[in-house]
Protein backbone atom coordinates (compact mmCIF):
# COMPACT_ATOMS: atom_id res chain seq x y z
CA UNK A 1 0.00 0.00 0.00
CA UNK A 2 1.29 3.40 -0.96
CA UNK A 3 0.87 4.78 2.56
CA UNK A 4 3.45 2.47 4.02
CA UNK A 5 5.82 2.89 1.11
CA UNK A 6 5.69 6.64 1.38
CA UNK A 7 6.82 6.67 4.98
CA UNK A 8 10.09 5.19 3.74
CA UNK A 9 12.29 8.30 3.27
CA UNK A 10 14.00 7.10 0.08
CA UNK A 11 10.72 6.37 -1.64
CA UNK A 12 9.12 9.52 -0.37
CA UNK A 13 11.99 11.48 -1.88
CA UNK A 14 11.59 9.64 -5.17
CA UNK A 15 7.92 10.45 -5.32
CA UNK A 16 8.62 14.05 -4.43
CA UNK A 17 11.01 14.17 -7.37
CA UNK A 18 8.27 12.88 -9.59
CA UNK A 19 5.79 15.51 -8.44
CA UNK A 20 5.21 18.28 -10.96
CA UNK A 21 6.81 21.56 -9.98
CA UNK A 22 8.00 24.67 -11.76
CA UNK A 23 11.52 23.36 -11.25
CA UNK A 24 13.70 24.86 -13.97
CA UNK A 25 14.05 28.24 -12.38
CA UNK A 26 17.52 28.47 -10.85
CA UNK A 27 16.22 30.19 -7.68
CA UNK A 28 14.47 27.01 -6.60
CA UNK A 29 16.75 24.67 -4.75
CA UNK A 30 16.16 20.91 -4.63
CA UNK A 31 14.28 19.74 -1.54
CA UNK A 32 16.39 20.01 1.56
CA UNK A 33 16.58 17.17 4.14
CA UNK A 34 14.28 19.24 6.36
CA UNK A 35 11.74 19.28 3.51
CA UNK A 36 11.93 15.53 3.13
CA UNK A 37 11.46 15.04 6.87
CA UNK A 38 8.44 17.31 6.71
CA UNK A 39 6.96 15.29 3.85
CA UNK A 40 7.52 12.03 5.72
CA UNK A 41 5.87 13.48 8.81
CA UNK A 42 2.94 14.59 6.62
CA UNK A 43 2.40 11.00 5.46
CA UNK A 44 2.71 9.68 9.00
CA UNK A 45 -0.09 12.01 10.14
CA UNK A 46 -2.18 11.06 7.09
CA UNK A 47 -1.71 7.38 7.90
CA UNK A 48 -2.75 7.96 11.52
CA UNK A 49 -5.96 9.72 10.44
CA UNK A 50 -6.56 6.93 7.93
CA UNK A 51 -6.44 4.35 10.73
CA UNK A 52 -8.82 6.48 12.78
CA UNK A 53 -11.40 6.93 10.00
CA UNK A 54 -11.11 3.69 8.00
CA UNK A 55 -9.95 1.39 10.81
CA UNK A 56 -13.44 0.85 12.25
CA UNK A 57 -14.74 -0.34 8.86
CA UNK A 58 -11.77 -2.66 8.30
CA UNK A 59 -12.02 -4.04 11.83
CA UNK A 60 -15.76 -4.72 11.39
CA UNK A 61 -15.10 -6.38 8.02
CA UNK A 62 -12.61 -8.68 9.78
CA UNK A 63 -15.15 -9.45 12.48
CA UNK A 64 -17.82 -10.29 9.92
CA UNK A 65 -15.50 -12.95 8.46
CA UNK A 66 -14.64 -14.58 11.80
CA UNK A 67 -15.63 -18.20 12.33
CA UNK A 68 -16.69 -20.24 15.36
CA UNK A 69 -13.13 -20.72 16.58
CA UNK A 70 -12.46 -16.97 16.52
CA UNK A 71 -12.99 -14.71 19.48
CA UNK A 72 -14.66 -11.35 18.98
CA UNK A 73 -13.54 -9.70 22.20
CA UNK A 74 -9.96 -10.69 22.88
CA UNK A 75 -7.10 -8.80 24.48
CA UNK A 76 -5.25 -7.81 22.36
CA UNK A 77 -7.89 -7.56 19.63
CA UNK A 78 -7.13 -8.92 16.16
CA UNK A 79 -9.08 -8.43 12.96
CA UNK A 80 -7.66 -11.00 10.54
CA UNK A 81 -9.84 -14.07 11.13
CA UNK A 82 -8.00 -17.28 12.07
CA UNK A 83 -11.01 -19.37 11.09
CA UNK A 84 -12.38 -17.36 8.13
CA UNK A 85 -15.91 -18.04 6.94
CA UNK A 86 -18.78 -16.46 5.00
CA UNK A 87 -21.30 -18.15 7.27
CA UNK A 88 -22.21 -14.91 9.09
CA UNK A 89 -23.46 -13.40 5.84
CA UNK A 90 -25.60 -16.47 5.20
CA UNK A 91 -26.96 -16.17 8.75
CA UNK A 92 -28.00 -12.55 8.15
CA UNK A 93 -30.06 -13.72 5.16
CA UNK A 94 -31.66 -16.44 7.32
CA UNK A 95 -32.61 -14.08 10.15
CA UNK A 96 -33.93 -11.14 8.12
CA UNK A 97 -35.12 -10.98 4.49
CA UNK A 98 -32.04 -8.97 3.64
CA UNK A 99 -32.51 -9.24 -0.14
CA UNK A 100 -35.97 -7.74 0.18
CA UNK A 101 -34.55 -4.88 2.26
CA UNK A 102 -31.79 -4.27 -0.29
CA UNK A 103 -34.40 -4.30 -3.06
CA UNK A 104 -36.56 -1.79 -1.17
CA UNK A 105 -33.59 0.49 -0.51
CA UNK A 106 -32.55 0.27 -4.17
CA UNK A 107 -36.05 1.20 -5.34
CA UNK A 108 -36.29 4.13 -2.91
CA UNK A 109 -32.80 5.45 -3.70
CA UNK A 110 -33.06 5.01 -7.48
CA UNK A 111 -36.49 6.60 -7.81
CA UNK A 112 -35.46 9.45 -5.53
CA UNK A 113 -32.35 10.06 -7.65
CA UNK A 114 -34.36 10.18 -10.88
CA UNK A 115 -37.13 12.41 -9.51
CA UNK A 116 -34.66 14.83 -7.91
CA UNK A 117 -32.74 15.21 -11.18
CA UNK A 118 -35.84 15.42 -13.38
CA UNK A 119 -38.24 17.52 -11.28
CA UNK A 120 -35.41 19.53 -9.71
CA UNK A 121 -34.04 20.52 -13.12
CA UNK A 122 -37.49 21.30 -14.51
CA UNK A 123 -38.24 23.66 -11.64
CA UNK A 124 -34.72 25.07 -11.57
CA UNK A 125 -34.84 25.77 -15.30
CA UNK A 126 -38.21 27.53 -15.11
CA UNK A 127 -36.97 29.69 -12.23
CA UNK A 128 -33.68 30.57 -13.91
CA UNK A 129 -34.75 30.90 -17.54
CA UNK A 130 -38.39 31.98 -17.77
CA UNK A 131 -39.91 35.32 -16.84
CA UNK A 132 -43.41 34.96 -15.50
CA UNK A 133 -45.64 36.33 -12.80
CA UNK A 134 -45.03 34.35 -9.60
CA UNK A 135 -41.40 33.42 -10.27
CA UNK A 136 -40.12 35.18 -7.15
CA UNK A 137 -42.87 33.73 -4.96
CA UNK A 138 -42.17 30.19 -6.17
CA UNK A 139 -38.46 30.74 -5.42
CA UNK A 140 -39.25 31.93 -1.89
CA UNK A 141 -41.48 28.93 -1.32
CA UNK A 142 -38.62 26.55 -2.17
CA UNK A 143 -36.28 28.53 0.08
CA UNK A 144 -38.80 28.12 2.89
CA UNK A 145 -38.70 24.33 2.57
CA UNK A 146 -34.95 24.56 3.27
CA UNK A 147 -35.49 26.58 6.43
CA UNK A 148 -38.08 24.19 7.88
CA UNK A 149 -36.22 21.06 9.09
CA UNK A 150 -38.05 17.84 8.28
CA UNK A 151 -37.52 16.79 11.92
CA UNK A 152 -39.88 19.62 12.94
CA UNK A 153 -42.76 18.56 10.68
CA UNK A 154 -42.50 14.77 10.39
CA UNK A 155 -45.37 14.18 12.82
CA UNK A 156 -47.82 16.09 10.66
CA UNK A 157 -46.28 14.75 7.43
CA UNK A 158 -47.16 11.35 8.87
CA UNK A 159 -50.80 12.48 9.29
CA UNK A 160 -50.84 13.71 5.69
CA UNK A 161 -49.34 10.45 4.47
CA UNK A 162 -51.96 8.55 6.42
CA UNK A 163 -54.77 10.52 4.78
CA UNK A 164 -53.24 9.92 1.35
CA UNK A 165 -52.95 6.18 2.01
CA UNK A 166 -49.15 6.31 1.81
CA UNK A 167 -48.37 4.72 5.18
CA UNK A 168 -46.39 1.48 4.88
CA UNK A 169 -45.63 2.01 1.19
CA UNK A 170 -42.34 2.77 -0.53
CA UNK A 171 -44.04 5.72 -2.26
CA UNK A 172 -44.65 7.12 1.21
CA UNK A 173 -40.93 6.88 1.94
CA UNK A 174 -39.95 8.54 -1.34
CA UNK A 175 -42.46 11.36 -1.80
CA UNK A 176 -41.42 13.89 0.89
CA UNK A 177 -37.87 14.01 -0.54
CA UNK A 178 -38.77 13.26 -4.17
CA UNK A 179 -37.59 16.74 -5.09
CA UNK A 180 -35.80 18.77 -2.42
CA UNK A 181 -35.22 22.51 -2.21
CA UNK A 182 -31.52 21.71 -2.30
CA UNK A 183 -31.81 20.04 -5.75
CA UNK A 184 -33.98 22.85 -7.14
CA UNK A 185 -31.64 25.61 -5.98
CA UNK A 186 -28.53 23.83 -7.25
CA UNK A 187 -30.12 23.49 -10.70
CA UNK A 188 -31.38 27.08 -10.61
CA UNK A 189 -27.83 28.39 -10.02
CA UNK A 190 -26.37 26.07 -12.65
CA UNK A 191 -28.90 27.11 -15.32
CA UNK A 192 -28.56 30.75 -14.29
CA UNK A 193 -24.83 30.74 -15.03
CA UNK A 194 -25.21 29.36 -18.58
CA UNK A 195 -24.51 31.70 -21.50
CA UNK A 196 -27.70 33.35 -22.76
CA UNK A 197 -26.59 33.44 -26.42
CA UNK A 198 -27.17 29.75 -27.21
CA UNK A 199 -30.58 29.90 -25.60
CA UNK A 200 -31.53 33.02 -27.56
CA UNK A 201 -30.39 31.41 -30.81
CA UNK A 202 -32.65 28.46 -30.01
CA UNK A 203 -35.57 30.85 -29.46
CA UNK A 204 -34.97 32.44 -32.85
CA UNK A 205 -34.83 28.97 -34.41
CA UNK A 206 -38.33 28.47 -33.05
CA UNK A 207 -37.49 25.96 -30.33
CA UNK A 208 -40.21 25.39 -27.75
CA UNK A 209 -39.55 25.88 -24.04
CA UNK A 210 -39.38 22.16 -23.58
CA UNK A 211 -36.77 21.77 -26.33
CA UNK A 212 -34.71 24.60 -24.88
CA UNK A 213 -34.77 22.97 -21.46
CA UNK A 214 -34.14 19.41 -22.51
CA UNK A 215 -31.90 19.74 -25.58
CA UNK A 216 -30.06 23.02 -25.04
CA UNK A 217 -29.69 23.52 -21.30
CA UNK A 218 -29.69 20.03 -19.76
CA UNK A 219 -26.58 18.75 -21.59
CA UNK A 220 -24.63 21.71 -20.17
CA UNK A 221 -25.21 20.95 -16.48
CA UNK A 222 -23.91 17.38 -16.22
CA UNK A 223 -21.77 18.27 -13.18
CA UNK A 224 -24.80 19.49 -11.26
CA UNK A 225 -26.76 16.41 -12.33
CA UNK A 226 -23.99 14.25 -10.88
CA UNK A 227 -23.94 16.12 -7.58
CA UNK A 228 -27.72 16.12 -7.18
CA UNK A 229 -27.86 12.46 -8.19
CA UNK A 230 -25.13 11.29 -5.82
CA UNK A 231 -26.49 13.24 -2.84
CA UNK A 232 -30.08 12.12 -3.49
CA UNK A 233 -29.03 8.48 -3.72
CA UNK A 234 -26.87 8.66 -0.60
CA UNK A 235 -29.52 10.48 1.40
CA UNK A 236 -32.26 8.02 0.44
CA UNK A 237 -30.04 4.97 1.04
CA UNK A 238 -28.92 6.20 4.48
CA UNK A 239 -32.11 7.82 5.81
CA UNK A 240 -33.49 6.31 9.00
CA UNK A 241 -36.04 8.50 10.85
CA UNK A 242 -38.68 8.81 8.11
CA UNK A 243 -38.63 5.19 6.82
CA UNK A 244 -38.78 4.05 10.44
CA UNK A 245 -41.91 6.16 11.01
CA UNK A 246 -43.78 5.48 7.80
CA UNK A 247 -43.03 1.78 7.30
CA UNK A 248 -44.84 -0.61 9.62
CA UNK A 249 -44.55 -4.10 8.16
CA UNK A 250 -41.28 -5.93 7.87
CA UNK A 251 -41.45 -6.78 4.18
CA UNK A 252 -41.43 -3.06 3.36
CA UNK A 253 -38.41 -2.12 5.51
CA UNK A 254 -35.50 -0.37 3.90
CA UNK A 255 -32.02 -1.63 4.72
CA UNK A 256 -31.29 0.84 7.55
CA UNK A 257 -34.54 0.03 9.35
CA UNK A 258 -34.02 -3.70 8.79
CA UNK A 259 -30.47 -3.50 10.07
CA UNK A 260 -31.55 -1.78 13.28
CA UNK A 261 -34.13 -4.54 13.69
CA UNK A 262 -31.41 -7.19 13.19
CA UNK A 263 -29.15 -5.50 15.73
CA UNK A 264 -31.97 -5.23 18.24
CA UNK A 265 -32.88 -8.90 17.95
CA UNK A 266 -29.36 -10.34 17.71
CA UNK A 267 -27.30 -7.90 19.72
CA UNK A 268 -25.28 -10.75 21.23
CA UNK A 269 -24.11 -12.23 17.96
CA UNK A 270 -21.52 -9.61 17.07
CA UNK A 271 -20.30 -11.44 13.97
CA UNK A 272 -23.77 -11.51 12.41
CA UNK A 273 -24.40 -7.81 13.18
CA UNK A 274 -20.99 -7.01 11.67
CA UNK A 275 -21.90 -8.97 8.53
CA UNK A 276 -25.18 -7.04 8.31
CA UNK A 277 -23.46 -3.67 8.46
CA UNK A 278 -20.97 -4.77 5.80
CA UNK A 279 -23.79 -5.81 3.46
CA UNK A 280 -25.22 -2.30 3.80
CA UNK A 281 -22.01 -0.35 3.41
CA UNK A 282 -19.64 -2.24 1.08
CA UNK A 283 -21.58 -1.59 -2.17
CA UNK A 284 -21.66 2.12 -1.32
CA UNK A 285 -17.92 2.26 -0.50
CA UNK A 286 -16.98 0.41 -3.71
CA UNK A 287 -19.19 2.68 -5.84
CA UNK A 288 -17.79 5.74 -4.09
CA UNK A 289 -14.13 4.81 -4.63
CA UNK A 290 -14.85 4.21 -8.32
CA UNK A 291 -16.63 7.57 -8.67
CA UNK A 292 -14.55 9.59 -6.20
CA UNK A 293 -12.51 11.56 -8.74
CA UNK A 294 -15.68 12.68 -10.43
CA UNK A 295 -17.41 13.31 -7.10
CA UNK A 296 -14.80 15.68 -5.66
CA UNK A 297 -14.65 17.60 -8.92
CA UNK A 298 -18.45 17.83 -9.09
CA UNK A 299 -18.80 18.76 -5.42
CA UNK A 300 -16.27 21.53 -5.88
CA UNK A 301 -18.07 22.84 -8.96
CA UNK A 302 -21.46 22.67 -7.30
CA UNK A 303 -20.25 24.50 -4.23
CA UNK A 304 -18.58 27.24 -6.24
CA UNK A 305 -21.65 27.72 -8.37
CA UNK A 306 -24.05 27.39 -5.45
CA UNK B 1 -48.37 35.37 -26.08
CA UNK B 2 -50.22 32.15 -26.63
CA UNK B 3 -51.94 30.66 -23.60
CA UNK B 4 -49.75 27.58 -23.82
CA UNK B 5 -46.75 29.80 -23.15
CA UNK B 6 -48.34 31.16 -20.01
CA UNK B 7 -48.85 27.65 -18.74
CA UNK B 8 -45.37 26.32 -19.50
CA UNK B 9 -43.57 27.61 -16.39
CA UNK B 10 -46.25 26.16 -14.18
CA UNK B 11 -46.14 22.80 -15.92
CA UNK B 12 -42.40 22.66 -15.31
CA UNK B 13 -42.83 23.75 -11.69
CA UNK B 14 -45.84 21.54 -10.95
CA UNK B 15 -44.14 18.41 -9.49
CA UNK B 16 -41.74 20.45 -7.34
CA UNK B 17 -44.51 22.77 -6.13
CA UNK B 18 -46.74 19.82 -5.28
CA UNK B 19 -44.06 18.13 -3.17
CA UNK B 20 -43.06 21.39 -1.46
CA UNK B 21 -46.64 22.32 -0.62
CA UNK B 22 -48.06 18.92 0.35
CA UNK B 23 -45.04 17.60 2.28
CA UNK B 24 -43.35 20.73 3.65
CA UNK B 25 -45.32 23.98 3.70
CA UNK B 26 -48.77 22.71 4.60
CA UNK B 27 -47.43 20.29 7.27
CA UNK B 28 -45.57 23.20 8.84
CA UNK B 29 -48.75 25.24 9.29
CA UNK B 30 -50.55 22.10 10.36
CA UNK B 31 -47.90 21.54 13.03
CA UNK B 32 -48.56 25.04 14.34
CA UNK B 33 -52.29 24.38 14.35
CA UNK B 34 -51.96 20.94 15.98
CA UNK B 35 -49.79 22.33 18.76
CA UNK B 36 -52.88 24.10 20.14
CA UNK B 37 -54.93 20.89 20.24
CA UNK B 38 -54.93 17.66 22.23
CA UNK B 39 -55.03 15.66 19.00
CA UNK B 40 -54.35 11.94 19.38
CA UNK B 41 -53.89 9.43 16.59
CA UNK B 42 -56.63 7.19 17.95
CA UNK B 43 -59.26 9.66 19.09
CA UNK B 44 -58.87 13.00 17.33
CA UNK B 45 -58.85 16.17 19.43
CA UNK B 46 -59.91 19.74 19.99
CA UNK B 47 -58.52 23.20 20.62
CA UNK B 48 -56.94 23.56 24.07
CA UNK B 49 -55.03 26.83 23.73
CA UNK B 50 -51.56 26.90 25.22
CA UNK B 51 -52.03 23.85 27.43
CA UNK B 52 -49.45 21.76 25.55
CA UNK B 53 -46.81 24.41 26.08
CA UNK B 54 -47.67 24.60 29.78
CA UNK B 55 -47.36 20.83 30.00
CA UNK B 56 -43.99 21.01 28.26
CA UNK B 57 -42.70 23.60 30.70
CA UNK B 58 -43.43 21.33 33.63
CA UNK B 59 -42.28 18.11 31.94
CA UNK B 60 -39.04 16.63 33.21
CA UNK B 61 -38.61 14.55 30.05
CA UNK B 62 -38.89 17.66 27.91
CA UNK B 63 -36.25 19.58 29.88
CA UNK B 64 -34.00 16.54 29.85
CA UNK B 65 -34.34 16.28 26.05
CA UNK B 66 -33.80 20.01 25.52
CA UNK B 67 -30.79 20.05 27.88
CA UNK B 68 -29.18 17.07 26.17
CA UNK B 69 -29.78 18.62 22.75
CA UNK B 70 -28.21 21.94 23.74
CA UNK B 71 -25.26 20.13 25.36
CA UNK B 72 -24.90 18.23 22.10
CA UNK B 73 -24.65 21.50 20.16
CA UNK B 74 -22.17 23.02 22.62
CA UNK B 75 -19.82 20.03 22.48
CA UNK B 76 -20.14 18.96 18.86
CA UNK B 77 -20.13 22.29 17.00
CA UNK B 78 -16.69 23.61 18.09
CA UNK B 79 -15.15 20.23 17.26
CA UNK B 80 -16.80 20.15 13.84
CA UNK B 81 -15.71 23.71 13.07
CA UNK B 82 -12.06 23.14 14.06
CA UNK B 83 -11.12 19.52 13.24
CA UNK B 84 -12.31 19.39 9.60
CA UNK B 85 -10.33 22.57 8.87
CA UNK B 86 -7.14 20.87 10.08
CA UNK B 87 -8.09 17.81 8.06
CA UNK B 88 -8.64 19.92 4.94
CA UNK B 89 -5.21 21.54 5.37
CA UNK B 90 -3.76 18.04 5.72
CA UNK B 91 -5.23 16.74 2.44
CA UNK B 92 -4.95 19.98 0.46
CA UNK B 93 -1.38 19.65 -0.94
CA UNK B 94 -1.23 17.91 -4.32
CA UNK B 95 1.20 15.14 -3.35
CA UNK B 96 1.12 11.46 -4.35
CA UNK B 97 -1.73 9.26 -3.03
CA UNK B 98 -3.77 12.28 -1.90
CA UNK B 99 -6.96 11.34 -3.83
CA UNK B 100 -6.90 8.03 -1.96
CA UNK B 101 -6.64 9.79 1.42
CA UNK B 102 -9.39 12.28 0.58
CA UNK B 103 -11.77 9.54 -0.48
CA UNK B 104 -10.95 7.46 2.60
CA UNK B 105 -11.54 10.37 4.95
CA UNK B 106 -14.94 10.88 3.30
CA UNK B 107 -16.02 7.25 3.74
CA UNK B 108 -17.73 7.70 7.16
CA UNK B 109 -19.95 10.33 5.49
CA UNK B 110 -21.32 8.00 2.83
CA UNK B 111 -22.11 5.21 5.31
CA UNK B 112 -25.49 5.51 6.99
CA UNK B 113 -25.70 6.56 10.64
CA UNK B 114 -27.25 3.19 11.45
CA UNK B 115 -24.20 1.34 10.08
CA UNK B 116 -21.76 3.73 11.74
CA UNK B 117 -23.66 3.56 15.03
CA UNK B 118 -23.67 -0.23 15.06
CA UNK B 119 -19.94 -0.35 14.26
CA UNK B 120 -19.16 1.95 17.19
CA UNK B 121 -21.47 0.07 19.55
CA UNK B 122 -19.21 -2.89 18.85
CA UNK B 123 -15.94 -0.92 19.22
CA UNK B 124 -17.05 0.75 22.47
CA UNK B 125 -18.18 -2.43 24.28
CA UNK B 126 -16.75 -3.09 27.73
CA UNK B 127 -14.27 -5.65 26.33
CA UNK B 128 -13.99 -3.95 22.93
CA UNK B 129 -10.95 -2.59 21.08
CA UNK B 130 -11.32 1.00 22.31
CA UNK B 131 -11.19 -0.05 25.94
CA UNK B 132 -8.27 -2.37 25.16
CA UNK B 133 -6.40 0.56 23.63
CA UNK B 134 -7.14 2.90 26.54
CA UNK B 135 -5.99 0.27 29.03
CA UNK B 136 -2.87 -0.66 27.07
CA UNK B 137 -1.86 2.99 26.87
CA UNK B 138 -2.55 3.14 30.63
CA UNK B 139 -5.02 6.00 30.19
CA UNK B 140 -7.55 4.10 32.29
CA UNK B 141 -7.20 1.23 34.76
CA UNK B 142 -10.67 -0.28 34.40
CA UNK B 143 -12.64 -0.45 31.12
CA UNK B 144 -14.92 2.58 30.69
CA UNK B 145 -18.66 1.83 30.55
CA UNK B 146 -19.21 3.76 27.30
CA UNK B 147 -22.54 2.09 26.59
CA UNK B 148 -23.99 1.50 30.04
CA UNK B 149 -23.35 4.75 31.91
CA UNK B 150 -25.92 7.45 31.08
CA UNK B 151 -23.51 10.39 30.88
CA UNK B 152 -20.80 8.50 29.00
CA UNK B 153 -23.42 7.17 26.61
CA UNK B 154 -24.36 10.68 25.53
CA UNK B 155 -20.69 11.49 24.93
CA UNK B 156 -20.29 8.25 22.96
CA UNK B 157 -23.10 9.44 20.67
CA UNK B 158 -21.32 12.80 20.27
CA UNK B 159 -18.08 11.00 19.42
CA UNK B 160 -19.88 9.14 16.63
CA UNK B 161 -21.53 12.33 15.32
CA UNK B 162 -18.15 14.07 15.13
CA UNK B 163 -16.39 11.04 13.63
CA UNK B 164 -19.00 10.72 10.88
CA UNK B 165 -19.15 14.46 10.18
CA UNK B 166 -15.42 15.20 9.78
CA UNK B 167 -15.24 14.32 6.07
CA UNK B 168 -18.36 16.26 5.11
CA UNK B 169 -17.13 19.57 6.52
CA UNK B 170 -13.60 18.80 5.28
CA UNK B 171 -14.90 18.97 1.69
CA UNK B 172 -16.60 22.32 2.38
CA UNK B 173 -13.31 23.69 3.75
CA UNK B 174 -11.37 22.28 0.78
CA UNK B 175 -13.51 24.34 -1.59
CA UNK B 176 -12.92 27.43 0.53
CA UNK B 177 -9.17 26.84 0.77
CA UNK B 178 -8.94 26.45 -3.00
CA UNK B 179 -10.16 30.05 -3.29
CA UNK B 180 -7.49 31.50 -0.95
CA UNK B 181 -4.99 33.30 -3.21
CA UNK B 182 -1.57 31.63 -3.03
CA UNK B 183 0.11 35.06 -3.10
CA UNK B 184 -1.10 35.77 0.44
CA UNK B 185 0.84 32.81 1.79
CA UNK B 186 3.90 33.66 -0.30
CA UNK B 187 3.89 37.27 0.86
CA UNK B 188 3.63 36.17 4.48
CA UNK B 189 6.44 33.70 3.94
CA UNK B 190 8.67 36.41 2.48
CA UNK B 191 7.92 38.48 5.59
CA UNK B 192 9.29 35.61 7.64
CA UNK B 193 6.03 34.18 8.98
CA UNK B 194 6.28 30.50 9.99
CA UNK B 195 3.59 28.00 9.14
CA UNK B 196 1.78 28.38 12.48
CA UNK B 197 1.81 32.16 12.15
CA UNK B 198 0.50 31.89 8.59
CA UNK B 199 -2.28 29.58 9.77
CA UNK B 200 -3.53 32.22 12.23
CA UNK B 201 -3.02 35.34 10.13
CA UNK B 202 -3.69 34.11 6.57
CA UNK B 203 -5.69 30.87 6.59
CA UNK B 204 -8.13 31.59 9.43
CA UNK B 205 -9.17 35.09 8.24
CA UNK B 206 -9.70 33.88 4.68
CA UNK B 207 -11.90 30.92 5.67
CA UNK B 208 -13.82 32.77 8.40
CA UNK B 209 -17.08 32.94 6.38
CA UNK B 210 -16.79 29.20 5.75
CA UNK B 211 -16.25 28.59 9.47
CA UNK B 212 -19.54 30.38 10.12
CA UNK B 213 -21.26 28.27 7.47
CA UNK B 214 -19.86 25.08 9.01
CA UNK B 215 -20.88 26.31 12.46
CA UNK B 216 -24.47 26.95 11.36
CA UNK B 217 -24.76 23.70 9.40
CA UNK B 218 -23.33 21.56 12.19
CA UNK B 219 -25.43 23.35 14.83
CA UNK B 220 -28.64 22.74 12.88
CA UNK B 221 -27.62 19.11 12.35
CA UNK B 222 -26.85 18.71 16.07
CA UNK B 223 -30.26 20.17 17.02
CA UNK B 224 -31.87 17.42 14.93
CA UNK B 225 -29.79 14.55 16.32
CA UNK B 226 -31.76 11.31 16.34
CA UNK B 227 -30.34 8.23 14.59
CA UNK B 228 -27.13 7.97 16.62
CA UNK B 229 -29.11 8.24 19.88
CA UNK B 230 -31.59 5.60 18.77
CA UNK B 231 -28.93 3.17 17.53
CA UNK B 232 -26.34 3.62 20.28
CA UNK B 233 -28.49 4.25 23.36
CA UNK B 234 -31.29 2.00 22.09
CA UNK B 235 -35.05 2.45 21.64
CA UNK B 236 -35.47 3.01 25.39
CA UNK B 237 -32.93 5.88 25.50
CA UNK B 238 -30.31 4.18 27.66
CA UNK B 239 -30.40 3.37 31.36
CA UNK B 240 -33.34 5.14 33.01
CA UNK B 241 -34.37 6.60 29.64
CA UNK B 242 -32.11 9.62 30.15
CA UNK B 243 -30.13 9.56 26.88
CA UNK B 244 -32.63 11.31 24.64
CA UNK B 245 -32.69 14.25 22.24
CA UNK B 246 -35.63 16.44 21.34
CA UNK B 247 -36.34 14.60 18.08
CA UNK B 248 -36.08 11.30 19.97
CA UNK B 249 -38.77 12.42 22.42
CA UNK B 250 -40.95 13.94 19.68
CA UNK B 251 -40.95 10.61 17.88
CA UNK B 252 -41.55 8.69 21.10
CA UNK B 253 -44.63 10.67 22.17
CA UNK B 254 -45.96 11.42 18.68
CA UNK B 255 -45.88 8.05 16.95
CA UNK B 256 -47.38 4.70 17.67
CA UNK B 257 -51.00 3.62 17.91
CA UNK B 258 -51.98 6.27 20.46
CA UNK B 259 -49.49 8.98 19.55
CA UNK B 260 -50.06 12.35 21.28
CA UNK B 261 -49.83 14.34 18.07
CA UNK B 262 -50.76 17.71 19.58
CA UNK B 263 -48.20 17.48 22.36
CA UNK B 264 -45.50 16.29 19.92
CA UNK B 265 -46.35 19.17 17.58
CA UNK B 266 -45.86 21.68 20.41
CA UNK B 267 -42.43 20.21 21.11
CA UNK B 268 -41.62 20.34 17.39
CA UNK B 269 -42.38 24.06 17.36
CA UNK B 270 -40.06 24.62 20.32
CA UNK B 271 -37.35 22.76 18.38
CA UNK B 272 -38.01 24.98 15.37
CA UNK B 273 -37.69 28.15 17.42
CA UNK B 274 -34.46 26.86 19.01
CA UNK B 275 -33.02 26.06 15.58
CA UNK B 276 -33.86 29.44 14.08
CA UNK B 277 -32.70 31.22 17.24
CA UNK B 278 -29.37 29.43 17.23
CA UNK B 279 -28.75 30.35 13.60
CA UNK B 280 -29.45 34.01 14.33
CA UNK B 281 -27.20 34.01 17.43
CA UNK B 282 -24.31 32.42 15.54
CA UNK B 283 -24.65 34.97 12.76
CA UNK B 284 -24.68 37.84 15.25
CA UNK B 285 -21.64 36.47 17.10
CA UNK B 286 -19.74 36.35 13.85
CA UNK B 287 -20.63 39.93 13.00
CA UNK B 288 -19.46 41.22 16.38
CA UNK B 289 -16.31 39.17 16.04
CA UNK B 290 -15.53 40.89 12.79
CA UNK B 291 -16.16 44.37 14.08
CA UNK B 292 -13.94 43.76 17.10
Amino acid sequence: MSVIESTDPALAEASVGAAPRPARRPRRRPMRPAGVAKRVLHYVVLAAVLVLLMGPFVYTLGTSLKGDADSVFSYPPYFIPRDPTLENFAKVAEIIPVWTFIGNSLIVATVSTITNILFGSMAGWALARLRFRGNASAYLLFLATLVIPFEVIFISVFLTSKQLGLVDTLAGVILPSAVTGFSILLFRTAFGSLAKAVDEAAVIDGASEFQRYWRVSMPQVKGTMAVVGIFSFMFAWDDFLWPQIVLTSQQNYTLTVGLEFLAGAFADDQKVVAAGTMIAVIPLIVAFFIAQKWFFRGAGEGAVKG
Amino acid sequence: MRPRRLLTPWLLLAPALAVALVFHIVPFFRTVQLSFTDFRLSSGGQYIGLENFGALASSEVFWLSAGNTLLYVVVVVPLLVALPLLLALLVQPKIPAMPFFRASFYTPVIASMVVVGLIWVFLLKEQGPVNWLLQTLRIVQEPLPFLTDGTLLLFSCMLVTVWKGLGFYMVIYLTALANVPGELHEAAQVDGAGSIRRFWSVTIPSVRPTMLLVGVLSAIAAMKVYAEIYVIAGPTAGPGGTVRSMVFTIREVGSGFDGQIGYAAAMSLVLFVFTIGLTVVLQKLNRENREA
